[in-house]
């Protein structure tokens, strides 16, 4: 399909954002500083809802750019979009312009720097989602590691530079292996591009090399279990926005990977690996759940809760039926919003009281009540309250899943049960019960520029629950045509 | 006409929204006036329903409203849609018109809080906005046409049921009850989610839906080839029926949620929402006929929930802890009935309950209230004469719940022991031992709280309710005094029984069926054992009270042996912690301990370590000699290259 808006839109998306980093350097006024990255984030938000504008429902590869890089090597600058990556690239933008307005007052130093890595970070992110060329996707991959660095490290809480290192590291070797399989696939199949790779001969022993190389790097940035243990470090250390961006979009371009590189590219080796991803998945939502348990640090439970909720994700993807993709597809985009509002809310209460302690907390429906009606709606979005998002996603997956084979969802249903538990009790430490410490007594409640943070996340937590059809609509014959390339290869045993 | 249903569901929604946005202005006596406006808009509604639904012809008594299309994925295709039928109907008339009542009541009742200080506006509008919500998820519920939207009211009401628990959200009591029902309620649900999972595989592909109508329609059509999974499909339905109807295994919520302010207990925790695990078996009725051995267990489920609940309420002080107890046990009659297939006799059951347990509770909050907030029975006595309303609003209640012969309570639950003899006299003596201690317990209460000498000084200084809560009463004796008349027995005429006529269209062919037929002299015997075990145990519970005979007093000594089992409520809180919650607990933190903090962790840290080692190496190789740089860099692209030519 070829682009049908009249200019390069997925270029203008991508690059926006640092277009307006760059204007910020000219600035030196802090309140200029922060309007010109509300402006350039809100600008990108609204371009970005021009895709759907010539949106055409047939799963093809739409708004593709095209245009030779390096020649010689066959490199291009090839952009398109799909169902499967349309949300996530709107989500990128909604996220954007919430996470600077909520460090409006949160930043204090180096607040241009602070505004100059977010703004950047989402170029890297947009890029990883819209680039069809794999030497374009790797170079957005690894950029996408440099500003959340930063941010961490230079913005984050006691621990910031062990965490970073790690979570730098911890990510870089992941993706040491698939540059080598991507180089690899260039011998084979004489393209770095996406399109032609596909339907491309290879025998099965290359096939399953190159999968797992890919897979570790999405394993670990999702994080599958084992892989997981860089995530709370992070999640826990970095600044609020950064955790928000961490969570909502960055851990997608794992199970984004996986569904728009694994699964087409090596389908024998996919079928042949799907069992155990489905296996680590499910590990993964018990291992998650009953981790969150214990914590006793709010951000932590809710990094661990991350662990659950994207095993669902990958449980779903690796179902390779149409409900567990489309909901996998779908669920990435709901935990973005319930996760990314969890942290956000999570931030809000820390910048007022300076700790994340649960023993610190209690009674605050008494003393903030904005603030904790909030909480629990997020709080029950999370939990996968039919009505809201969550659920809409968790139970296409689980009837994927079940179709796939039924003990998967019985094992992944009963992580359901446990994501009450934790999240309930994070409920009842922190809002329930008696307002018993005094530092509580006078905290204040959410001003307007809070709420005005959360609304947007809150609208669709209910417009995604009632009529998910809408975004559906969209996803499902993108995960069509995937499932086809998946198993028009016949099972390699 | 009835293509206006939805509107049932607008009001409420629109009550609890016109709340939320302005409450804070409107000041008490609006917002509670909204609210229950709302509900009684919602009843009147459900009233033109039923009168639309009667004008049709009976066969054509199943009416689907569409809403709005929601999850299609592939051959999953589920939407949003009510089914107006004679069975929706009556629980929507049920939920509105019980709740009008409680949402009446509950505009005076809360005008304090627990500690019987005034309310503030803020908690007082949170109150009506829950209740509102209730309603409208409990109607989602009721009024669904396909599974996955009656699981949308399902954990809708469970939210509600779970935030009004924990309304007095300060006291920790309360606030950990409320977690306890909705998690207690989730290993309920993990049934439901895969019962319907495993319904869209079995059928609901084929069909393109999970339309009741489309799901039963390809049951059928599957015949007996079906039956194993439909008996495991059932048992998973059973299990979230447990959850929500507070059945064995999964009953221990409920006497929990007593925390929640009174009316919440009349509406939430014993008229309504606990009734939607029966419901949702007579509803799913031709699926649970096609797996018999699913049938026995929900019978016998029943059977044993009531006994063993009944015999808790026996050794309770607390007014509301007994009548949670009786409600629990009540619900297990009710399962009998739809376990027996008499899925009629349970719905009767369902509607004359949920008068007479409405009344139970209200009265019981009226009498909190005149106590200062004290429940203990013991400390009670006298009462009669220092609220004579309601003594006589609690004495008419607790008759209807002793099953005193032709009061509500009596009817249905006769209709049920006469089914349940016809498929087990067993099951049968168990249901009427139940009866005569349910006899006991309820005039128990009435003899304690409200006859002899006031014992404590809040029993000597109580006095009577505001018209406010003691008028709505009024209309929940009507119902326990006459609702029995809807669904009297065959043996006063053929067409007698208005309830099961109504719903006939519903459970159309499957009365009886399946069971021996009783005779016209076997209902008339058991009709007259019933009534004599009601007045029996209210005997007994005279005798041992009032006048406190000696024999009375050693049939009491009789139970002494058990007496510590049924005061720990047989542990089985203590079982579930000691077996399930506390290994979990424990595993959690083993995982977090060694799993993250030292296995992964230990590998991790342990590759870093190495990294860190093979660093210091590699760092003697960097001589500063640009030449040996570039020779090494040479030799391993050639390495690579030579291996991707020669391997690959």
């Amino acid at each position: 399909m070829d682009n049908l808006a009249p200019f390069p839109l997925l270029s203008l998306i991508i690059w926006l954002p640092t277009l307006g980093a760059v204007l910020l350097l000219f600035f030196q006024d802090e309140e200029r500083i922060k309007t010109v990255a509300l402006i350039t984030a809100l600008a990108d938000f609204a371009v970005s809802l021009f895709l759907l504008a010539w949106w055409v429902n047939d799963g093809s590869m739409q708004y593709q750019e095209m245009i030779p890089w390096v020649p010689n090597l066959g490199v291009n600058y090839h952009l398109g979009v799909d169902g499967i990556s349309l949300f996530l690239v709107l989500l990128t933008t909604l996220l954007g312009p919430i996470v600077v307005l909520f460090s409006w007052r949160h930043v204090k130093d180096h607040l241009k720097a602070f505004m100059f890595l977010l703004l950047v970070q989402q170029t890297g992110m947009l890029g990883v989602f819209l680039a069809l060329d794999l030497v374009i996707f790797f170079i957005f991959w690894e950029f996408t590691l440099i500003p959340m660095y930063f941010l961490i490290g230079r913005w984050g809480g006691k621990n910031r530079v062990y965490a970073a290192v790690k979570f730098f590291l911890y990510t870089m070797a992941g993706s040491a292996l698939m540059l080598v399989v991507i180089l690899v696939l260039y011998w084979q199949g004489g393209s770095f591009d996406w399109m032609a790779l596909q339907g491309m001969e290879m025998p099965l022993s290359l096939q399953i090399w190159a999968f797992l190389a890919f897979a570790l790097a999405f394993a670990i940035k999702i994080p599958l279990f084992p892989f997981h243990t860089w995530l709370p470090d992070a999640h826990v250390q970095a600044p609020t926005a950064g955790s928000v961006i961490l969570a909502g979009v960055l851990l997608k371009m794992g199970s984004y990977g996986f569904m728009r590189f694994n699964l087409p590219l090596f389908p024998e080796a996919t079928q042949l690996y799907a069992p155990l991803l489905a296996f680590l998945a499910m590990v993964g939502i018990i291992y998650g759940a009953l981790v969150a348990l214990v914590q006793k640090d709010v951000k932590s439970l809710v990094a661990y809760s991350s662990i659950a909720h994207l095993g669902f994700v990958m449980l779903g993807v690796a179902s390779l039926t149409k409900q567990g993709l489309s909901g996998a597809v779908l669920q990435g985009v709901n935990h973005g919003l319930a996760t990314g509002a969890l942290f956000l809310m999570v931030g809000m209460i820390y910048d007022r009281r300076h700790t994340r302690l649960f023993s610190e907390y209690g009674g605050l429906w008494k003393q903030v009540p904005v603030w904790s009606a909030f909480f629990i709606i997020v709080v029950l979005a999370s939990v996968g309250l039919p009505g809201l998002n969550g659920f809409v996603g968790e139970f296409t997956i689980l009837v994927g899943a079940f179709q796939a084979n039924p003990w998967w969802a019985v094992v992944a249903t009963l992580g359901v049960i446990l994501a009450a538990w934790y999240l309930l009790t994070a409920v009842r430490k922190m809002i329930f019960g008696p307002l018993d410490e005094e530092k509580n007594g006078n905290l204040l409640d959410l001003n307007k520029r809070e709420i005005v943070v959360l609304v947007p996340l809150v609208a669709l937590f209910f417009f995604i629950g009632l009529y998910p059809n809408f975004f559906l609509d969209k996803i499902n014959p993108a995960v069509d045509v995937l499932l086809q390339t998946v198993q028009s290869s016949p099972p390699p045993f | 006409m009835l293509s206006f249903a939805w509107i049932i569901l607008v009001f409420p929604a629109l009550g609890l929204l016109i709340n939320l946005a302005f409450g804070k202005r409107m000041g008490k006596s609006y917002i509670a006036l909204t609210a229950g406006a709302a509900v009684f808009a919602s009843f009147l509604t459900a009233v033109g329903l039923a009168f639309g639904l009667a004008a049709l012809p009976e066969s054509a008594r199943a009416v689907t409203v569409p809403l709005w299309s929601w999850i299609h994925i592939g051959d999953f295709q589920v939407d949003f849609a009510l089914l107006i039928d004679p069975l929706s109907v009556v629980m929507a008339l049920v939920v509105t018109g019980v709740g009008f009542i409680i949402h009446w009541y509950a505009a005076t009742y809360m005008l304090v809080d627990d500690r019987h200080q005034a309310l503030s506006l803020r908690m007082y509008g949170r109150f009506f906005i829950y209740l509102n919500f209730f309603i409208l998820m409990m109607l989602t519920l009721v009024l669904a046409n396909n599974y996955l939207q009656l699981y949308v009211g399902w954990e809708g009401v469970g939210v509600a049921s779970y935030l009004l628990i924990s309304f007095w959200f300060y006291k920790p009591s309360a606030a950990d009850a409320g977690k306890k029902a909705f998690i207690v309620n989730r290993v309920g649900d993990f049934g439901m989610a895969l019962a319907i999972m495993w319904l869209f595989f079995l059928f609901g592909k084929e069909a393109g839906s999970l339309a009741f109508a489309d799901i039963f329609h390809a049951a059928e059509g599957a015949g007996a080839a079906a039956t194993a999974a439909l008996t495991g499909v059932t048992l998973l339905l059973l299990l979230a029926a447990t959850g929500k109807s507070a059945q064995i295994p999964l009953f221990v919520w409920l006497p929990d949620a007593m925390e929640g302010p009174t009316p919440v207990s009349a509406l939430i925790h014993a008229a309504t929402m606990v009734t939607a695990g029966v419901y949702m078996i007579a509803r799913s009725h031709p699926l649970f006929e096609m797996a018999p051995a699913t049938m026995t267990v929900v019978a016998w489920i029943g059977a044993l929930t009531a006994l063993m609940a009944a015999s808790i309420a026996i050794v309770q002080t607390d007014l509301k802890r007994i009548l949670a107890y009786s409600t629990i046990s009540q619900l297990g009659y009710m399962f009998i009935g739809v376990g027996v297939g008499a899925f009629s006799a349970g719905v009767f059951h369902l509607m004359t309950h949920a008068f007479f347990k409405a009344l139970l509770f209200l009265t019981a909050g009226s009498v909190m209230h005149a106590m200062h907030g004290e429940l203990n029975i013991d400390l009670m006595g006298g009462l009669k004469k220092k609220m004579p309303k309601t003594y006589w609003q609690f004495l008419i209640g607790a008759a209807a719940l002793a099953g005193f012969p032709l009061l509500a309570g009596f009817w249905s639950k006769d209709a049920i022991l006469y089914e349940a003899f016809l498929t087990s006299p067993w099951l049968w003596g168990v249901g009427i031992f139940t009866a005569l201690l349910t006899a006991f317990y309820s005039f128990r209460a009435v003899f304690r709280a409200f006859h002899g000498e006031p014992r404590s000084d809040h029993a000597e200084h109580a006095h009577e309710q505001s018209p406010g809560m003691t008028f709505p009463l009024w209309f929940l004796v009507i119902g326990s005094l006459f609702a029995g008349l809807l669904g009297l027995p065959a043996i006063f005429g053929e067409h007698v029984n208005a309830l099961g006529n109504w719903l006939a269209p519903v459970f159309a062919g499957l009365e009886g069926e399946g069971h021996g037929h009783g005779s016209e002299s076997l209902e008339r015997t058991l009709f007259l054992v019933s009534s004599g075990v009601a007045l029996l145990g209210i005997v007994i519970a005279y005798a041992r009270y009032i006048p406190e005979w000696g024999w009375a007093r050693s049939l009491q000594k009789l139970f002494s042996p058990l007496q510590n089992a049924l005061e720990h409520k047989y542990w089985v809180d203590e079982l579930y912690m000691a077996v399930i919650v506390n290994p979990l607990r424990r595993l959690a933190a083993w995982f977090y301990r060694v799993g993250d903090g030292r296995f992964i962790e230990g590998i991790v840290n342990g590759v870093g370590a190495y990294t860190l080692r093979a660093g210091a190496f590699a760092a003697r190789l960097q001589t500063g000699v640009l030449g040996v740089y570039a020779l090494s860099f040479f030799v391993g692209v050639v390495l690579i290259v030579l291996y991707f030519l020669i391997v690959v």
